[in-house]
């Protein structure tokens, strides 16, 4: 670096602190954002990427350090103090009124007025169409937004933050809920935000798209960042040991444990939208006693309506068997209790009561089992022991058992899950992400329990996005795309890219 | 180290309503002063009234009636029903039993159990529709015991009529049900002494309701599911919980209790169900809900609270004060309980999060990098 002949960088975080209960804080917070780059964070779920981002969009207040915006020092009260110094946020799920134009949607809160008074829409959709035709954003003001895909609604959200005069872009995940097609578009609209002198900051988890897109990558580990490399010199590889440190935990089966017991069949099962479009797609598979089957596919999918469907919670067509027994038409609860244990992919949606003690969350979803309840009493005493059992067993940090689950720390609110989902006996599991958003230790702790259920003839159905947690935990592996089983992949040889190549249709020949 | 928390977590609790009660007593100070009345003379007025042996009765007794209403609302905040129809479902309850308890003649206990009873299946049922019409058809609930109120109101007026069920009361221009022998009728209780007027027997009907209220919500598998479906619906039917049959059984229950609150009036005082049996209690219980929080206990100090208010204030005509004070107060208070109770969850839930993280950090691992 030219000490002098550099610009001021667009942002410098110096020494950041955040402390915050329960989870992932930010320490020793160094980052440095060169005007007119693309810049990317890295780093695992939890790692503090999100806290970081909240920090510098003024969201959060940081405990220790320094914020120069400009090479200016500056201390953000709240978003419109960063929005003020030219810093927009496009985040990971957006915030946009679906029975708004996308006009409507852009100047809602900045509305420009004729006369101080009414609203001059014709002054905006002006300053909007300059704003999409300069930066190849293709953004026509008068669409509706529930008409827009997701693609065209992030963009509709990039430009809501270019209206307002941001400078430099924080975008949160932006790929997330993309198709690879819209990926590519997206990066090309990033492209053009920084030839006319935008600077962007990308967090991401996915390293291609990070080395495809990024001018310098900062990895965040634990709360703190590791190293900035430039992606010209360094691989995918070196970027993910990077991110988890050196002892990074191997999901791995040893020998097979899969016995000729068909725990689980699903036959022709089809789940269709209210207007009749198949989600899921004919799909049959059978899992043995002491068999992972892994499903892999880019999330959407659907991947989550079949696990759905699987725990009848949502209507569809075809046969589920449960060992021999048909179970197609059971409601959720009789499948519950005859041993479908379920993992779900949004915890805080579908796992826990979030303001309810951590004893009451361990009768969720066993409401009528032992120990929980006795006859139509719930059975306070046995539940708390039960609880007190899991947190032991599963490692659950915790003070105690009458902290609300909103207290722990995801990977925590994780194994509680997976302790009470283990619970009982079940003779099949359905996991879906199992050990998404939840910190290195947790993670392979996780895997373990995994290892052990199986080997005592456990079923699962593995459903993650995690590529090596789907090769290295799954005896079997099957490709879903468009709702479709494609085709089945055998695990011992594949590598990720394979799998990944697989996963969005290319190869699907073979 | 637990109690000393729990001691707090009391602490905060009762933080909120008390806030809420002091500013609603500021703010009805400053109308006072506005109005060119004395404030402290006239809350003076109020305590003196509010205390005598006679008032303390009719206190105890409307805030039976209140209490009643508030708990058939709050079954419903549990779960996140909003029960408007409260007021339409005990009018109509009323009416029914009371038409229903004129016209037999049966043993005392007998007697009593059968009027209540048709009172509880007339609300069950009124709020069951409600009910049904959300679990199929999606209707909100918020709509349609609105509307149902109405419907009530107009059925109830059609059966009130002469040809009906209704018969002239001697000696007025009023009319209203045959009137409840004896038999039929819920003696009073001499609880305060220095007057005549008795407590309603039905306060105990009230205290035990608000025990098997604790007692559902709290060690039955139907009140887990209604908790749970309450705070997360998502998680709630992912866990099994057939949430359209729970719709159904909390508006039936909701009802069911609703169908109570005009019992104590009609059983311990009126014996009869005629135009002027009092309206809009229906209403009170929701903001007395509120006040107590969906908690029994809580409810049962919102009740008394509200019916101390309300009767106390009879006093203040006779000082040429307006009465109307009062509902300033009321509403005062239910609007800043709500705003401190969301303001204190908020705390606690933060407050919760660092004390597990500085407890874990104390005990556990001391792991860097």
């Amino acid at each position: 670096m030219w000490m002098t002949a550099t610009p001021e960088p667009a942002v410098e975080l110096k020494g950041i602190v955040k402390r915050f209960p329960g989870v992932v804080a930010n320490r020793d917070v160094c980052l440095k954002v060169q005007r007119g780059h693309v810049h990317a964070v890295v780093g695992e779920n939890g790692a503090g990427k999100s806290t970081l981002m909240k920090i510098l969009y003024g969201m959060q207040r940081p405990d220790e350090g320094e914020i120069r915006i400009n090479g200016a020092p500056v201390t953000f009260r709240s978003p419109s103090d960063a929005i003020a110094a030219g810093i927009g946020m496009v985040h990971q799920h957006f915030m946009l009124a679906d029975n708004f134009t996308v006009l409507e949607n852009v100047i809602l809160g900045s509305e420009p007025r004729q006369a101080g008074t009414v609203i001059d829409f014709s002054a905006a959709r002006k300053r909007i169409r300059e704003i999409s035709d300069a930066y190849g954003l293709g953004v026509n003001p008068d669409s509706l937004v529930e008409s827009l895909g997701v693609g065209d609604r992030q963009r509709v959200e990039i430009l809501k933050v270019l209206y307002r005069g941001a400078k430099i872009l924080i975008l949160d995940e932006p790929t997330a809920v993309l198709v690879p097609q819209e990926v590519e578009e997206l990066f090309a609209s990033l492209r053009g935000l920084v030839r006319e002198g935008h600077t962007v900051l990308f967090i991401s988890h996915k390293l291609d798209e990070v080395l495809s897109v990024a001018d310098e990558i900062t990895v965040i580990r634990r709360g703190t960042t590791v190293e900035t490399v430039n992606p010209g010199q360094t691989t995918a590889r070196r970027l993910a040991e990077l991110m988890v440190g050196s002892e990074l935990p191997v999901p791995e089966l040893r020998e097979s444990t899969v016995t000729d017991v068909v725990a689980l069949a699903v036959e022709g099962l089809t789940v269709r939208t209210p207007e009749g479009r198949p989600i899921v797609d004919d799909v049959s598979f059978e899992i043995r006693k002491g068999e992972v089957l892994g499903i892999a596919g880019v999330e959407g999918n659907g991947q989550a309506e079949l696990v759905e469907a699987i725990m009848g919670i949502r209507p569809a067509a075809g046969t589920i068997r449960l060992s021999d027994t048909d179970i197609t038409g059971w409601t959720t609860r009789r499948r519950r209790v005859s041993g479908v244990g379920h993992i779900p992919e949004d915890r805080h949606r579908h796992g826990l009561l979030l303001e309810a003690p951590l004893w009451e969350n361990r009768i969720l979803g066993h409401q009528t089992e032992k120990p929980n309840a006795k006859g139509p009493w719930i059975d306070r005493s046995g539940a708390r022991k039960d609880t007190a059992r899991i947190v032991d067993e599963y490692d659950v940090r915790t003070p105690g058992i009458d902290v609300h689950a909103s207290a722990l720390s995801g990977g925590n609110q994780q194994k509680l899950i997976v302790g009470r989902e283990m619970s009982g006996d079940p003779v099949v599991l359905i996991a879906s992400h199992p050990t998404r958003g939840v910190d290195v230790g947790a993670q392979a702790a996780i895997w373990d329990h995994l290892r052990a259920a199986r080997a005592r003839g456990l079923a699962v159905l593995l459903i993650s996005a995690d590529l090596d947690e789907l090769i290295g935990m799954s005896d079997t592996l099957k490709v879903i795309c468009g709702g479709r089983i494609v085709r089945a992949v055998d695990p011992h040889n594949v590598t990720p890219e394979e799998l990944g190549s697989a996963m969005t249709g290319a190869g699907g020949e073979a | 180290m637990i109690s000393r928390f729990n001691v707090r977590s009391a602490a905060l609790t009762l933080v909120a309503p008390v806030l809420a009660i002091v500013l609603a007593v500021g703010i009805t100070t400053v109308v006072l002063l506005v109005s060119g009345d004395e404030p402290l003379e006239t809350f003076g007025y109020m305590v003196d009234y509010g205390f005598q042996p006679r008032t303390m009765v009719l206190t105890l007794n409307l805030a039976t009636t209140y209490y009643f209403s508030a708990l058939a609302v709050a079954i419903g905040f549990r779960m996140n029903l909003f029960n408007i129809g409260v007021d339409g479902q005990y009018r109509l309850a009323a009416l029914i039993a009371a038409a229903v308890g004129g016209a037999v003649t049966l043993p005392a206990p007998l007697h009593v159990t059968l009027t209540v009873l048709v009172a509880v299946l007339v609300g069950a049922c009124w709020a069951g529709l409600a009910g049904l019409l959300k679990a199929t058809r999606g209707v909100s609930e918020v709509i349609s015991t609105i509307m149902l109120n109405v419907i009530a109101t107009g059925l109830g007026a059609w059966l009130l009529h002469t040809d009906r069920l209704a018969v002239a009361v001697s000696g007025s221009n009023n009319i209203g049900t045959k009137p409840i022998g004896p038999s039929g009728q819920v003696p009073g209780l001499h609880l305060i002494a220095g007057t005549e007027v008795k407590v309603y027997g039905f306060v105990v009907v009230a205290a035990l309701a608000g025990i098997g209220f604790h007692f559902m919500l709290n060690s039955t598998r139907f009140g887990f599911d209604l908790r749970a479906t309450g705070r997360s619906e998502s998680a709630a039917v992912a866990s099994g919980v057939n949430v359209k049959k729970m719709i159904v059984g909390t508006m039936v229950l909701s009802g069911a209790v609703a169908g109570l609150v005009g019992m104590p009036q009609l059983l311990g005082a009126s014996y009869s169900y005629s135009l002027d049996f009092p309206t809009g209690l229906g209403f009170t219980g929701i903001a007395i809900a509120l006040l107590g929080r969906n908690n029994p206990l809580g409810i049962a100090f919102g009740a008394l609270l509200w019916s101390f208010l309300t009767n106390s204030a009879s006093i203040l005509d006779v000082h040429q004060i307006s009465k109307e004070i009062v509902i300033i107060m009321q509403g005062v208070i239910v609007l800043s309980v709500v705003v401190a109770y969301e303001l204190v969850r908020r705390y606690r839930k933060s407050a919760e999060q660092r004390r597990v993280g500085q407890e874990l950090a104390a005990t556990a691992e001391p792991v860097k990098g």
